[in-house]
């Protein structure tokens, strides 16, 4: 059964206090806390694997390339891809979209195409699909949402067209947590031709994620929200599409061989088989083995443990929400079709205001746009405070959380 | 000679339609500050001594005990500067 006080054994920073309150942490959408199986099998790489991977045959390589290996295989099977050659390594979702975009992008992308991205993107989304429509010249167009935060879908069908060449869509809103339908999208998509990118940063530490069923061309999240390090993060991506497409950086580890033509003085290069072809240089080995353990630990605990202890946390912390008079929330309220992030500001307080007088309780929250500005912008919101859940969190936590609420309202 | 680099730890441009700025003040000077922001800002409201809501020379900011403090409305960073230099040296 999930014990979320058990859980919280294993997470040496929440027996911290800060301005002498016990932590409260609820910026999990922004990065999540480690439990100790992860630090220590970080500490344990760092002393006993570490060398690089690949190519070397002494035993430290032999072994660090089977520990690296072996997080892919992890990796593949907690989200349920064919396997290795289907999961990249990456910084993050950040690298992973970017990947896509120059990867597959720039060689696919022309003038009069269209990529579809949604108006509940985070920035990292957004961005690399306008620069390189700077260079190729294909339009970017914004699917729109609705007032409660959702995806109008009736709108993004009437918008798609064969001039879409791919969809770039969050699965989970890092704002308002709301889940979109991506196999929806997908099966859409692909009855127009075109391809899916997933963002799962928000979806695959909190949902179980099966990408078969799902059908989604490219899944891209990161590890540190996930009970992992920072600096790590995968690119799922389907094997034909990845096998047709050129690498993203060159260098070592992503080449077959670079031999060199004395006559032409030219070299002739081949890649390496996948998903090498796509990790360039020497990897983050021990961020991929940190990631290896977080897997494991959470699918010890059940992703749909996880989920319904966040969807139950989300309801609790809505329902006392809502009793504060000056406390106004955004997103939809049926928990039924998002995460554990709850979006809201406190009439007369900045966002900044309210998270820092959180601060000084012990509880910590984000506040800003999230990256997220063009939603906010559509919502016509200054900024927004957020709190976000995850498998340590109580509701004893969301409990003190409602008492400085009202707190603040008193300001 | 001191300097406001001796006091402050970190000034964050908050993200969010309002520009404001929030200064982090060096942990271990956090009470030197308080008790010296105190003695130059008016002090407009006070939340059970750890919260300030505080004016200086027409800016409004709020400063926590903590250490941290919010300013709003002020044009660009050399603006808090001169507000910090004011406040602290």
């Amino acid at each position: 059964m999930f014990d979320p006080y058990k859980v919280r054994q294993d997470f040496p920073i929440l027996k911290r206090k800060i301005n002498n309150h016990p932590l409260i942490y609820f910026d999990n959408a922004a990065t999540s806390q480690k439990p100790k199986q992860v630090i220590e099998v970080i500490k344990n790489f760092y002393e006993n694997h570490n060398a690089n991977v690949h190519r070397a045959v002494h035993t430290l390589s032999q072994e660090a390339s089977e520990l690296y290996e072996k997080a892919h295989e992890e990796v593949a099977n907690f989200i349920n891809a064919n396997g290795v050659e289907e999961v990249v390594f990456v910084r993050g979702t950040t690298e992973a979209i970017n990947l896509v975009a120059y990867a597959w992008g720039l060689r696919n992308l022309k003038k009069g195409d269209e990529v579809i991205v949604s108006l509940m993107e985070h920035h990292s989304n957004i961005v690399p699909w306008e620069i390189l429509s700077k260079i190729n010249g294909f339009n970017v167009k914004y699917a729109e949402v609705n007032g409660d935060g959702t995806l109008n879908y009736e709108a993004f069908e009437d918008m798609i067209s064969s001039k879409t060449k791919i969809v770039c869509i969050s699965h989970v809103s890092n704002f308002s947590g709301v889940i979109n339908d991506v196999k929806r999208v997908a099966k859409v998509a692909h009855e127009h031709g075109a391809l899916t990118l997933i963002d799962g940063a928000q979806s695959v530490p909190h949902l179980p994620i099966n990408v078969k069923d799902l059908d989604v061309d490219f899944l891209a999240f990161s590890g540190h929200k996930m009970l992992g390090p920072t600096g790590i993060g995968a690119l799922y991506g389907k094997r034909e599409i990845l096998e047709e497409m050129e690498p993203f950086q060159g260098g070592g580890e992503m080449i077959r061989e670079v031999s060199f033509n004395t006559i032409t003085r030219r070299c002739s290069i081949t890649w390496n088989d996948l998903p090498w072809k796509f990790e360039a240089g020497t990897p983050n080995v021990c961020g991929g083995v940190g990631l290896m353990e977080a897997v494991r630990y959470l699918r010890k605990l059940g992703m749909e443990n996880v989920k319904a202890h966040e969807c139950m946390l989300t309801e609790y912390a809505m329902q006392r929400m809502q009793g504060c008079q000056k406390v106004k929330i955004y997103g939809p309220k049926d928990v039924s079709i998002k995460c554990g992030i709850i979006p809201f500001n406190v009439e007369g307080l900045s966002s900044h205001d309210v998270a820092l007088f959180l601060d000084n309780y012990g509880i910590m929250i984000r506040s800003g746009f999230h990256c997220a500005q063009p939603l906010h912008e559509i919502f016509k919101l200054r900024s927004s405070a957020r709190v976000s859940f995850y498998i340590y969190n109580t509701r004893e936590e969301v409990d003190r959380f409602i008492e400085v609420l009202k707190e603040i309202e008193q300001v | 000679m001191a300097s406001v680099e001796d006091y402050v730890a970190r000034i964050e441009e908050t993200c969010g339609e309002e520009k404001d700025f929030i200064v982090i003040f060096k942990y271990d000077k956090k009470e030197q500050v308080v008790a010296k922001i105190l003695e130059k800002a008016k002090i407009e409201k006070s939340i059970s001594a750890i919260i300030f809501e505080l004016t200086f020379k027409d800016v409004s900011f709020r400063l926590y005990g903590t250490g941290k403090a919010i300013f709003r409305n002020l044009k660009d960073k050399s603006e808090l500067r001169n507000v910090l230099v004011d406040l602290l040296l």
